[in-house]
Parts: structure tokens; sequence; C-alpha cells
């Protein structure tokens, strides 16, 4: 059984600060992590690996360096990986991205077959969560989104049963593999690395595609193949929130509810 | 998984010592593992230092060159501060502006990873985030090390401990005891940011010139000091003060820290300026007397780690970088003769007490002491030499020979000639 996990090198959320002038972000000197969805989604297709055995492999498109995020998935448990790496993808949007992801994916395929995609719910840095459903297109297989969890598969019959979380509950869906799966965080808990697949994954060294490498029509790729683009980013505007300091000594937990109740009302916040 | 493969040297802690130990191990082509608990080298220090360089231009000739370096410091200025007076006295020096320099500005955090890269193109192996828990002994001898991830012993001929100033592993292997109070004190540091030219116009500076300076009397009486230095675009302030008096004196480091940012002394040299980092970290005080035995069975100890630091010169991270290059060239010499016992591994012990950093530890070795049995030193005499001098400088019409006897006569009120002729001559016999 082969397994692929799509995992994207983003700038560390928690450290991101945009140019209020230019309105772009300041990417300069902010460290670089996978994706958190991916790493969620990582530890789904090790944990299935565990269960039925399989070879795990890892994708990823970014700058020389993006090696990184495909070392530490090796160092907790996947097979081997590969990374896309070509100035020629630069400033590819989603359509664009999908596509050079899933001709990379068929590619991947010719030498072992491929039974399910793993990808992320989206990424923290573009938050559009339409790269895994357009790869799952461009491949023709399923798609299933918001999968919280892989609850059998079956290695004969090419099915699996997975949980998506929706709005209104969890739903249980079987598809045929080959499938493409989008994971949110709450699957799993990420797993820590042991010492020697640490020590393997520090040494192993990555292979790069460039574009020559994979099937590519380069009109599709990069700038060219993107009908979308970013034109501003900016933070959300701050909303002037008046705080309202309510001191009083009475410690009855009803007393205090009604309280602020009174507090609200005065304030003209309840409809 | 195939298991780990045994090592020629084991490091811990990617350092100053460390690097450099793993620098010189891996260069001679030894097979080195070194390890480090932060995400990456530097992540865990105190974000910033001065560096001599001096140390590291041995083991990288002209290190500067590729090295993320600050400033170049050409100026080393003293001050004693009391109420709103100063005296200060300063050397500043071009020729520290020229290679090979003296010392410089770095910021450990970048500094730190450019060391460590350059004993991983040598040929050694850096495992980060990974904690390393226990030595591993076997009848005496340190085998290996046992680090907090699953199947995570490592074995090799030899370990070298540079894993800081509060080394648990040596405390847990029995080496030294736990570091009393007055054998450590507590730096407290906060990296202010300010625009280039501000900075370069605040301080006097052109190009890649930096200053450093020192402030005496602003610790309360405490043992320590308050230093500040420039980098690119930010100006490293803090102090470094005994854990022992802040304890009995009750001081919360933050308090004293936001009183020292606003002294008139001090807060014109960081006006305008963001706190866009506060650390704190522990640093080793008392020199030789603290030093424990660095050479055993299969084990070395260097830096900090070792508790080789120099209060007097403000010297420690190239001790370190000294102390590791030591280190690794004693497992060499190890490795050439197959023989790693404490008796192999001797060479360290030897080169390091005919090396600069052993003489000169020794030579201050009262030092610390003698700071801290004279409390005066902090405070009163900052106070007598700025009385006497603003005295002496004012000019309120009397005759200045007059004057100088008054103000003689008002510094013997507070402290008799011979007590401070004494304090003097304790205080030259131990650094002589």
């Amino acid at each position: 059984m082969r397994l692929v996990v799509c995992l994207k090198q983003v700038p560390d959320a928690s450290e991101v600060k945009i140019d209020p002038i230019k309105g772009t972000m300041v990417r300069a000197g902010v460290p670089s992590i996978a994706n958190p969805y991916d790493m969620h989604a990582l530890e789904e297709a090790l944990r299935l690996k565990d269960k039925y055995g399989a070879r795990v492999s890892i994708l990823t498109m970014g700058p020389p360096q993006a090696t990184d995020v495909i070392k530490r998935a090796v160092s907790l448990g996947a097979d081997d990986g590969v990374l896309l790496s070509d100035r020629a993808f630069a400033g590819s949007d989603t359509l664009a991205t999908s596509y050079i992801l899933a001709q990379a994916i068929r590619k991947m395929g010719e030498e072992e077959a491929i039974d399910v995609v793993f990808c992320g719910k989206m990424a923290i840095d573009g938050d559009t969560a339409q790269v895994g459903p357009g790869i799952g297109s461009r491949l023709d297989c399923a798609v299933t989104t918001y999968v919280v969890g892989v609850r059998s598969l079956d290695k004969d019959k090419k099915t699996v049963v997975v949980e998506r979380r929706l709005e209104r509950g969890v739903e249980v869906v079987e598809a045929d593999m080959p499938v493409l799966l989008t994971v949110n965080k709450e699957a799993n808990d990420i797993r820590y690395a042991a010492l020697p697949a640490l020590i393997e994954s520090i040494k192993y060294e990555v292979p790069v595609w460039t574009a020559e490498d994979v099937q590519l029509d380069l009109a599709q790729c990069g700038l060219k193949g993107s009908p979308t683009q970013v034109k501003k980013i900016f933070p959300p505007p701050q909303k002037d929130i008046e705080t309202v300091m309510v001191t009083d000594t009475i410690s009855d937990p009803a007393q205090i509810a009604k309280l602020l109740v009174d507090k609200i009302e005065e304030a003209g916040m309840l409809a | 998984m195939a298991a780990i493969e045994k090592y020629d040297l084991i490091v811990v802690g990617a350092g100053p010592a460390g690097s450099a130990a793993a620098l010189v191990a891996a260069r001679a082509g030894l097979r080195v593992i070194m390890f480090e608990r932060g995400e990456y080298p530097g992540s865990k220090n105190m974000f910033g230092g001065v560096l001599f360089g001096h140390d590291i231009n041995e083991l990288i000739p002209n290190f500067w060159e590729s090295a993320p370096v600050e400033r170049a410091l050409i100026e080393e200025r003293y001050f004693l501060v009391s109420g709103s007076s100063a005296t200060t006295i300063a050397l500043r020096t071009k020729d520290f502006a020229e290679p090979p320099y003296n010392g410089f500005s770095v910021l450990r955090a970048r500094f730190d990873k450019w060391f460590a890269e350059q004993a991983v193109a040598a040929g050694a192996l850096l495992v980060c985030e990974t904690l390393v828990e226990s030595l591993i002994m076997d009848h005496g001898k340190c085998v290996g090390v046992k680090t907090g991830r699953a199947d995570g012993s490592v074995y090799a001929d030899c370990v070298i401990v540079a894993e800081g100033v509060n080394s648990l592993l040596t405390r847990d292997a029995g080496i030294h005891q736990e570091w009393k109070k007055n054998e450590v004190g507590v730096g407290v540091k906060e990296l202010i940011k300010m625009p280039k030219d501000v900075l370069e116009n605040r301080f006097n500076l052109k190009g890649q010139e930096g200053i450093s300076m020192r402030i005496l009397g602003l610790t309360k009486g405490m043992t320590g000091g308050v230093f500040l230095y420039t980098n690119k675009e930010t100006v490293s302030l803090g102090f470094v003060a005994m854990i022992e008096d802040l304890a009995a004196r009750g001081f919360k480091p933050n308090e004293l820290m936001e009183e020292i940012k606003s002294n008139p002394m001090v807060a014109p040299f960081i006006e305008g300026g963001s706190t866009v980092e506060y650390t704190a970290h522990m640093v080793p005080e008392q020199g030789y007397k603290s030093v424990p035995p660095l050479v055993h069975d299969g084990l070395l100890i260097a830096g900090d780690a070792a508790m080789i630091s120099n209060l007097l010169t403000g010297e420690g991270a190239n001790l370190a970088v000294t102390t590791g290059r030591l280190a690794g060239e004693a497992v060499v010499a190890a490795k050439a003769a197959a023989d790693f016992s404490a008796q192999g591994l001797r060479s360290y012990q030897d080169a390091l007490d005919a090396s600069y950093v052993m003489k000169d530890l020794k030579q201050f070795k009262g030092f610390a002491g003698y700071l801290h049995g004279n409390p005066d030193l902090m405070e009163l005499y900052p106070q007598l030499a700025n009385d006497f001098l603003k005295g002496l400088l004012t000019a309120d019409g009397t005759p200045r020979g007059a004057k100088a006897k008054a103000l003689l006569a008002e510094v013997k009120k507070t402290k008799s000639l011979f007590g401070i002729a004494k304090d003097l001559w304790r205080g030259w016999r131990v650094i002589k």
C-alpha cells in the first residue's frame, strides 16, 4: 500500500507581521514550519502504516530549504519524499499549485501505485482549503474533506471508512481507493520522533524535482497559470472595544449573573 | 529501524564550546554526533553577547568574513554612577576596528547557529530538539548518553559535556555538588531596538564600529554590574548580580531592570527604543574555585559547564571556544592512541593549564570573593569618586587647594584613608 502526504512549508503564523504600507507579509527572519494541518494528515497516514503496513511518501513544493519539512516527516516515520522546486512554480495560486502537485503525484504513482493521498484541511498562510480538493479532482479520484479519523481500511476491497467532522455532527463515509483525504487538526496528536529515525532523517538526502522532471504544461504553472493574484494583505481592522469593569462585593453566583445581565442590557448589547 | 551506530565522540550542547569541540574532532575525521536541546543552536541562549575573537580565529581564520557578527567593539567604557553623577573611564581605539579586531557584539541565536553549521560542514552530525537526560556509565567509565527520545541511547568512545552553566549531567554523575548561591549569578538582559542611524549617532559610531559599557553603582550595593553594548540595530542592556544577594534582599530581577532602564545615566542610551527580547540566564561567577574535575574516563567537560568564566574581564564565550577546541584535540589524540581513559584524555587538562584560560582563572581566583566581600566597591567608591571630582571641578570661588583638603576630609568621614588603601591593596593582590 502506498500513501502520499502533501506537506507545505509555511511561515510560522505566530510570528508573521503585515507591512502596513506595502500590504504584503514580512517574511524576512520569520521561521518556517510545517503546516500544522498537514502534520495531522501525516500522522493519520503514519497510523495507517503502523496498522496495515504501507509506504508513506511526502510531497512538498517550495524553495530549496523546504526539504526541512520532508526531513521532519521522515523523522516521524515517513519512508521517503520529494521536493518540487523550480522558479517556474513561483507565484502559483491554488489552481496552478493543485495542477503541479497532481502531475507530480501521477509521476510518483508510476513507481508504485498510490492508494491514499493525504492533505491538511488547509494551509495556515493562505487559509483557502482549495488545493486538496483541486488535486483530487485532477487525479479523478474520490475526495473526502474534514476528515477527523480513518476508522478502517480494506486492502483487498480497496475501500476506506473515514469520519468527517461537519457542523451538524460526524459523518461516516466509505470511499473507494484511490482517495484523497483532507484532514482536520482534531484528528490526532502528532507523535514525537524516536532517536534512530531522527538521525536517519538528518542524513536523508531529499530528491528534488524541477519542472523538467514532471510532465508539465508550463502555461498552467506559476504566475502564468494563475488566474488569481494576491493584491493586498491586511490584518482585520481592530474594533474599538469598550471595557467595562464591574465591581461589586456580592458573591452569590445567581446575583452576579443578574448584575452582569443588567450591565449588558444597560450597554444596549442585548437585542 | 536499524540500531544507531557507535560514534567516536558525543558532544552535548551546540554552543561555542560544543561546536568548537565537534569541529576539531570532525576535521580530524572522527565520527561526531552533537546534541542540542533547542530548536536550533543558539535558540536557548541569551540573545547576545560580547565575543572576543582571538579564540575562534584560531579555529576559523578570518571568521568575521562569514560569521554573523554585529559590530566590532572599538570602545570599552566604565561608569561609576552615584545619584545624578558619573565618573567614566574609557578606551576607544580605532585599532580594534581593523582586522584581526578584538571583540564583536554577536547575537547568539544567529552566531551559535553559524558556528554549529561549521562543525556540520566538517562532518559532524547535529541533532536538535533532543535533550540528553543522563550519561551512560559502565564500571565508572562514560560510554554514551541517554536522550529523552524513544530508543534514545547512543554510544561512543568519549562524551564531551558542553551543556552550559547549569549542567545537570555532571551534577547527576556526581562530579560536582549543586552550585551554591554564591557560585552563580543571574544575568538579565533586554534587547532594545532602535534605528541604525539613531544608534550610531548616539554612540558616535561609524560603519561596523560598536561600543561596550560597564556601569557600577546601579545594583543597589549588590555585587554585580550593568552592561550595555551595541549590535547592528539593537542595544543589549542588562545586569548581572549574585543570586545570593538578590535572594537575601528580596529584589525581583525584573524590577531592578526597570529601575536601571529609568536611571538618568542609562535612559538616554535607550530612549525611543523598544524592547524586542527579554532574557534571563545563570552565569558562572566564582571562576577557578568552582571548576570541577574536567577529565574522567570517557568524559570531558568544557565551556560554562566547566564553570570557566572570567568575571574581571567579562570573558566567557571565547573561553568556551578554547576549552572546546582543547577538549576536541584531546579526543583526537586519545583516538589515535586508542585510549579514552582519564589518563588517555589527560592532555585536555594539561593543555588547559598551559593556556591563558586557566592561567587567567588562577590569577583572578580571589576576585569574585573580593568583590563580594567589599560591598563598598559597588556603592561607596563610585560615590566618593563622583563627590570628590565634582567638588574639585565646581567653580565656586573657593581656592582649589583648600577645596581639595575639605573634600578629602569629607571622604575621611565616610571611610578612613587607611580603609581605602587596604581595599585597594587587597584588590591589587587578588589580580596581580
